[in-house]
């Protein structure tokens, strides 16, 4: 049985009680630094932040109800290649999921990283949080969040909605909001053996994780049906192909949401070269060919590619809804498409490290359907 | 369908099979419909999803794609990688009423020129059965 430790909480509440924790970890000497979403300005969105003075963990807040990138890419930066010194990250479920993809494709490493995963109870999304937060304290809100969350009524991204993996997996140390009484105490999880061993350095008090499994059970299955109705609602809006440019109809090829997109892996975007650049006189004639064009052309071309490309990795972080200025909803748009492409190959982005990705291989003997024998 | 619709067929055929094969059945003068548009590749493993995507996009209403039988790629195993592609997009474009039928894969090896004629005459007859890509009368791309 793994350790279950507890994070005590004293009156000042959960937050100082963690970032105690993370001093903790810290403070030992095998860790170099931790990056974890901190408050540095005040206001404004925390941002994930490679902290190594213990003394700066005095804005981190691992519970905001914030989400301004997947911090996947980050770690993906800081793991590529030795620094020589090992580090923790505190992340969400789905950004250790899309992280896990990265390692597969060779843009990260597990070797020298401690993953801290929380519990997600959600996020809003940018504009939402920053309204959310107005001039208010940001530690107050974060409880705000939380009390808010426990009655079940947060207006939350449509991303954390529909999200069916409220708790992290392949992580070394897991904080168990979920179901915790915030009052009291945070239970705390070794799921790696070098979790436990750092987490066995703490001299933490043992407790058990009471009333997690029910809370996650709940949430999951809330969540899960929030998702099965997005997927219904995104399938009858894209049923055709003029449907689905109708969805799209006022994307503007910005490719934010590839940027914001953890797992869209490639160094060079085909979209960032100079393939799509046309002559004026190409223009003229798919103009006359039709009789109208719409500009920018090669948009829903590009949302198909990007399917093609990256859906069987996709793990539903939304934050491709949150990085387009046009609001359009790409997210549900992926997560449908994703949710067909991921079953037809058994593949769950996130779940496993041994699991290659489908598209980097193959067998002799598979999908004889998919080939055609004429004569 | 329309008794006026004439499908346009674009091919992805791999230089050491499939280009061959037609190659043959022209030198050998076998009767083709005029539908097709070959583009040679060196391999089927290099035809990207989007080439696929983009050619039903820009006025194809059917692609095929054409290589080596399995065992024979001459870059080993660009026609496993192609298969699992193809499967892909059928997943993929039946979400947005794009029949998976437009999209064939075949092999067809460097002997083999009837069954290329054979092969792509059927194609052209499935589509013209199905009727135009829907974005051939679309303002967007
Ligand atoms: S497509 Fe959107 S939801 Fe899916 S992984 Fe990328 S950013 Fe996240
Ligand atoms: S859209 Fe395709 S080519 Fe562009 S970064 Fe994503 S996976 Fe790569
Ligand atoms: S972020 Fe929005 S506007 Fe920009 S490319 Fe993506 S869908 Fe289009
Ligand atoms: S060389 Fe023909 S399919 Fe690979």
């Amino acid at each position: 049985m793994a350790t279950t430790a507890k994070i005590q909480i004293d009156g000042s509440g959960p937050i100082p009680a963690l970032q105690g924790f993370l001093r903790g970890l810290l403070e030992n000497e095998t860790l170099g630094g931790i990056m974890v979403p901190v408050h540095l300005f005040g206001k404004g969105l925390p941002m994930p932040t490679l902290v190594t003075d213990p003394e700066q963990l005095s804005g981190a807040d691992p519970l905001a109800p914030a989400f301004p990138m997947n911090s996947a890419k980050l770690l993906s930066r800081l793991t590529r290649g030795q620094s020589g010194e090992r580090i923790a990250a505190v992340m969400r479920p789905c950004e250790i999921r899309a992280f896990v993809e990265l390692v597969k494709l060779n843009q990260g490493s597990m070797d020298d990283i401690i993953l801290v995963g929380m519990d997600c109870m959600g996020a809003f999304d940018n504009v939402a949080y920053k309204q959310f937060l107005g001039d208010d304290e940001p530690f107050e809100k974060t409880m705000e969040f939380y009390k808010m969350s426990a009655n079940g009524g947060v207006d939350i991204a449509p991303a954390c909605k529909a999200c069916e993996y409220p708790a992290p997996a392949n992580a070394d140390i897991v904080i168990g909001v979920a179901g915790a009484d915030l009052s009291d105490h945070i239970p705390v999880m070794a799921t790696s053996p070098r979790g436990e061993s750092l987490l066995n350095g703490l001299g933490l008090p043992e407790t058990s994780a009471a009333g997690r499994d029910e809370a996650l059970e709940a949430m999951v299955a809330k969540r899960t049906a929030t998702r099965d109705e997005m997927f219904e609602r995104t399938r009858a809006a894209t049923g055709t192909l003029s449907d689905l440019s109708e969805y799209l109809s006022a994307c503007v090829n910005c490719y934010n949401c590839r940027v914001a997109c953890p797992v869209c892996y490639c160094k060079e975007c085909v979209f960032n070269t100079d393939v799509f650049e046309h002559k004026p006189w190409q223009y003229m004639g798919w103009a006359k060919r039709k009789g109208s064009l719409k500009m920018p052309t090669d948009t829903v071309f590009y949302h198909l590619t990007r399917m093609a490309h990256m859906s069987m990795a996709c793990v539903g972080c939304g934050q491709c809804s949150n990085a387009c200025p046009n609001d359009i909803p790409v997210m549900e748009l992926f997560r449908t498409v994703a949710a067909r492409t991921q079953e037809s190959f058994d593949y769950v982005p996130g779940r496993s490290l041994d699991e290659a990705p489908p598209l980097s291989v193959f067998k002799e003997d598979e999908f004889q359907e998919t080939v055609s024998h004429m004569v | 369908m329309s008794q006026e619709f004439e499908p346009t067929i674009l091919a992805f055929v791999c230089n050491w099979c499939t280009y061959t094969a037609a190659d043959l059945a022209g030198t050998s003068r076998m009767v083709q419909q005029p539908n097709l548009r070959l583009v040679r590749m060196m391999c089927t493993g290099m035809v990207d999803p989007k080439y696929i995507v983009k050619s039903l996009l820009s006025g194809a209403d059917g692609v095929l794609v054409s290589g080596c039988h399995p065992g024979d790629c001459h870059y080993i195993n660009g026609n496993y990688k192609a298969r699992r592609r193809v499967k892909l997009l059928n997943e993929i474009l039946p979400q947005f009423g794009i029949e998976k039928e437009r999209v064939k894969l075949t092999w067809v090896g460097a002997s083999e020129g009837n069954e290329f004629a054979a092969t792509v005459n059927n194609f052209i007859n499935e589509i013209r059965e199905l009727g135009p890509m829907e974005a051939r009368s679309m303002a967007v791309v």
